[in-house]
This record gives structure tokens, sequence and C-alpha cells, in this order.
């Protein structure tokens, strides 16, 4: 139980800023758990699979374009890609038979689906874990005044309020946003106006896994890519929404910014229980307010 | 219906008493096995005892499973309590934890008990996870001593046998008590419940208490059989895996997640024999399952044999 005795405003401030950049890729999983909560009312456990085979695609995909910085960003690009493809294709043949389930059955089948992922990520990429560097410009870190920030974490802060905009831009200005968050009040009423209810379903759930995939490519330079990375993120995402309110994207934003800084904070403060943090964080939020900060699509 | 009473009893006894005889058939190994199973299966059905006949979603039902492993171990090792001491322990230290959590979750509604469950369990689980000097964190605690009486193989079957059995028969009663009904009443309807002058959060608290208390019993037989206690006890794909078992063998029946904790466990080992991958074996079983069977194994038993009409789901 060693109290940091030395933790001055630097470190504090370098601390906040790395929990943010790490937030950015809580952030991005969640918010598309969030979406696929909010919009098709699924609790998909699968998700934190999705995110583990976005990391190892990220990798494949790295490798076999020689590894340079540039193969990189384009891993970035396919990856999720890819991810969003798998996730399409088990919309349309298996969850799209489902809706009518309750949530406990939703969830089993997208747990069962998480253990097939698992056991496939092991077949593919074997148990050995691997790991990714940093893209070439993005290695090191540079000062702000008198903070040392590294580059990738930097990077990352860039992307989470560039996919927060584009997810705002999608739901509220685009057609099939409007139409989703129509769908997530009153799905028979939709339905009854004529709209195909099941392809606006199916393209949710592609964008909500397209994130998943997103945050683990993204993850991939900063970590070990491993067998098992799938179980922690999803307990996480899950907090996070909860927390948040279900449903809302800005509800996953603000509780992956709480989430984050507790656990930098808890990081600073308490090393060894610092994982403990961010979990008291979101039972505090949740007695308070038991469904979440914002108001949620339920 | 005397009659069929009459039967089931019978039944009951000569499956008693081939459990009692399996000793000396089955080998080491498969006594093991056995006595493995009976305890997830008393673990899985003090899940269901919330799920099936409360409708509550308890998403993190292994925190009190790993409590129970950890007061008993803890209690032996540091504490050097006798064995029955520990032994008691472990139930109550289970729900205490049960009662801590159920007065900040019993309020909530459905998915978001579930949710704040998981992570007032995560929380636990982290606590023990990381407290070294204490709980051993990650590696778990060792060598849990045990009397002598119980240190052969035969001795540890039959002990976990008579206390799943009564373990069993209790919450049985219970389930046919007055409040097991009023329980099950809550299930299917919370708010006429509630409207006919059932409190119905003190209801779920004790429910949620009583079902943690068997889950304690369930984690101090797994040190008795394992001789260990480590993290993974209270980890939450645990807590999904005896989802899974009570899904299997059926949530609405009494006997269902015993099945289903033998059919994941039969799995687990025989499919592990021959492939390295029996979890994706067992999503695809679980796939079909939730696809053509939604009312568990023991559901599909029940409409063939016009049982009972198995009901929906809890609380769909």
């Amino acid at each position: 139980m060693i109290f940091a005795p030395q933790v001055t405003l630097t470190a504090l401030g370098q601390q906040i800023l790395v929990g943010l950049s790490k937030t950015t890729i809580l952030f991005i999983v969640s918010s598309g758990l969030s979406l696929v909560l909010g919009v098709l009312r699924i609790p998909n456990v699968a998700h934190g699979a999705l995110y583990m085979i976005g990391a190892f695609l990220a990798f494949t995909f790295t490798q076999y374009m020689g590894g340079s910085g540039p193969a990189f960003f384009a891993a970035l690009l396919l990856a999720p890609a890819a991810v969003a493809l798998l996730s399409l294709l088990v919309e349309r043949t298996m969850l799209s038979r489902l809706y009518e389930r309750e949530h406990m059955m939703l969830m089993l089948f997208t747990f069962s689906l998480a253990l097939v992922f698992g056991d496939l990520v092991k077949m593919v990429w074997g148990s050995d874990y691997r790991s990714l560097s940093l893209p070439e410009g993005f290695q090191g870190s540079f000062m702000i005044g008198t903070l040392p920030m590294p580059r990738y974490s930097m990077f990352l802060l860039v992307v989470g309020p560039l996919v927060a905009a584009g997810l705002w831009y999608l739901t509220n200005r685009t057609k099939i946003g409007k139409i989703a968050r129509a769908a997530a009040v009153h799905r028979e009423m939709v339905g009854a106006v004529g709209i195909n209810v099941s392809w606006v379903f199916a393209a949710v759930f592609m964008i909500g896994c397209y994130l998943a995939g997103l945050g683990g490519a993204l993850v991939a330079p900063t970590q070990n890519i491993s067998q098992g990375m799938d179980h922690t993120i999803i307990i996480e995402a899950f907090l996070i929404v909860i927390a948040g309110g279900l449903g809302n994207i800005w509800g996953a934003l603000l509780g992956a910014l709480i989430f984050g800084v507790a656990d930098s904070v808890g990081v600073l403060v308490w090393p060894q229980f610092a994982i403990v943090f961010p979990y008291v964080a979101v039972i505090v939020i949740l007695t308070l307010r038991p469904s979440g900060l914002l108001k949620s699509t339920w | 219906m005397r009659g069929n009473n009459l039967k089931y009893g019978l039944f009951l006894a000569v499956l008693l008493a081939a459990f009692a005889l399996m000793p000396f058939v089955l080998s080491r190994f498969y006594l093991y096995f056995l006595g493995t199973i009976l305890v997830m299966g008393l673990l899985a059905t003090s899940l269901n005892l919330v799920l099936g006949y409360g409708g509550m979603y308890q998403f993190h039902h292994a925190v009190f499973y790993g409590a129970g492993a950890y007061a008993f171990a803890l209690a032996t090792t540091k504490g050097n309590w006798p064995f029955w001491a520990s032994m008691a322990l472990a139930p109550v230290f289970s729900a205490l934890l049960g009662l801590l959590m159920g007065l900040i979750t019993v309020r909530l509604n459905k998915l978001y008990f579930g949710m704040l469950q998981i992570s007032l369990g995560s929380l636990v689980w982290a606590l023990v996870y990381r407290w070294y000097s204490f709980t051993g964190g990650d590696d778990g605690i060792h060598g849990v001593p045990l009397p002598d009486w119980l240190t052969t193989p035969k001795a540890t079957y039959y002990f976990v046998l008579v206390l799943v059995t009564i373990a069993l028969f209790i919450m049985f009663r219970i389930v046919n008590s007055p409040f097991g009904k009023i329980f099950q009443a809550i299930r299917d309807n919370p708010t006429r419940s509630e409207a006919i002058g059932v409190n119905v959060a003190r209801h779920q608290l004790v429910g949620l208490i009583i079902a943690a208390f068997f889950a304690g019993i369930a984690g101090a037989l797994f040190v008795v059989i394992e001789d260990t206690a480590v993290p993974d006890l209270m980890f939450w794909n645990l807590s999904m895996e005896i989802l899974i078992m009570c899904l299997l063998g059926g949530w609405f029946s009494f006997s269902g997640p015993m099945l289903g904790a033998a059919m994941v466990m039969g799995l687990r080992t025989f499919a592990g024999m021959f492939t390295e991958y029996w979890t994706l074996i067992l999503g695809l079983v679980l796939m079909a399952l939730i696809f053509f069977l939604p009312n568990g194994i023991m559901g599909l038993f029940d409409s063939k044999t016009g049982h009972k009409p198995a009901p929906d789901l809890p609380g769909a």
C-alpha cells in the first residue's frame, strides 16, 4: 500500500494525456457496442472477439504489405472493413433470425459466437502473442511545454474526435442514421411506413462491429496482440456503455473518459490497485444514477 | 399425484444409490471428474434459483463461488481455522457478499441489474487479483491443508456427494416453499406481485442471498477437491459458462442446470482429449441449441412427455 508521494503536476498531466489516448480506443469500441445495443437491443458479447480479430488482422495485413508505416495505415483501413464483412455475414445468416428472442438469449448467442471466434483466432494465429511496432514517424515522443508526449498517443487523440464526429454525422445527418434512431424507439412503426428494417439493422450491426475492428487495429501497435485480449475489453466496454446510458453515443464518450481517466489516476495514486479505480467509478455512477449518466434510448 | 411422488422418490433413491456406488466402479480420474460435475452442478443450480425461478438476470454469479472458495482457503491457511469452521464460513461470507451487492442492485430493472452485478463482481475480482499480500494475487492459493480423513479421492467424493445432496434437497424445498412460489410469481409478473402487496425488492434480495449462500458451498467444495483457489473462479467467463449450463439443461426445471453442468464438463473433458478447440464445439452446440431448442434439453423432455408446458424464458 504505497501511495506515490511524488505525484507532481507534470506527472499528473502526462498521465491524464496518456489516459485520454487510451480512452480513445475505449470510446471507439464502446460506441460500437452502444450503437448495437441501442438500435438492435443486442448485448453483443462477441464485440470483444471482433476487437481481437481486428487487432490480429491489422498485424497480418501490415506484415503482408511489408511492415512499413504506410502498410500499417493501409491495414488500419482494411482490418476493420474485414471485421465489418464478417459481422455482416453473421448478422444475415444468424442474428437476423433471432431478433424476436429476449436479451438473455441474444446475449448467450453472441457469447457462443465469441467462443467460436476465440477458437478460430487460435486456429489461424496460434496461441503465441504477436506484436506490431509503431509505424515510422509515430515512434518516440515530442514535447508539449515540459510534457513529453508519445506521438502515437497524440495520433489517437486526433482519431477519437474524428470518429465521434463521424458517428454524430451518421446518426443525425444521414438518412440511415435517422431511420436507425427511429427504429431504436419504435421498430414496428418504422416497418409500417414501408422501410426495410431488417437491412437497417444489418447496416447498424456492421457499423458497430466495424468500430470494434477499428479499435482493435488502433490498439495493435501499443500492446501485445494476444488470446484473451477480448475478455478485458468486453467487460470494460459494457461498463462504459451502461454508465454512460444505454445506446447513447455521447454517453459512451463520457463513460470512456471517466473510465480512462480513473484508470490513469489510479496508476498514479495507488499502482497496485489501479485496476480497481475505474470499476469503483462506474459503481458510484450507477449507484447515483441507475440508468446511466445520459439519456438512454431504452 | 401421490403415486407420481412415490415414483419420483424411488427414482431419486436409485439415483443416489448409484452415485454412492460409483467409487467401487470408477477409476480415480472419473471419480474426480464426477466430483467436479457435482460441484459445478450445485453452482449452476444455485444460479438457477435466481435466474430460472426468480427471473433475475444474474450475469455474474461466479463471484459468489470464488468468494466461498477464497473464504475457505484463507480461513484455513491464514487464520488456521479448524476445517468445519472454514467450511461454515464460506457460504456465510458469500451470502454476506450477496447481501452487500444485492442492496445496491436489486432496485434496478433487469438488464441494469445484470450489468451492475458484472461491475461489482469485476471489482471483487480485481481486488482479489491484485491483493498479493492477502489473496496471493493472480497466483492464487495452493496447497490448502485438509483434515486427514479427507485426503483420499474416495473420501473427497463422498464428502462432496453428501454436501451437494443436502444442498440440493434444501434448495428444492425452498423452491417449493411459499417463498419459492412468491418468487416465481415475481418472475412471471413483478408489477402484479407488487400490486397484491409483495415486497418485490426484498424477495429478490433474499433470493440473491440464498443463491449466493449455495454458490459459496460450491466454492468451498471446489477447494476440497482441488486444494487451490485462483482468481479465475470469480472471472466473468465462468459466469457465462454457468449461464450456458442452465440454458443447456433448461432453466425451467430444477434438475436442468445439473444436467447442463454434466454436459459442459463432459464436453470439455472428452472433446478436450481429441482437440484443443473444445470451446469451438461448445459454441457451435450452443448456437444450434438457441436456434432449435430454446427451452433446453429438459424443456424438450418435458414437452415430449407432456409434463408441463415449458413457459417462455425468464421475464420474456
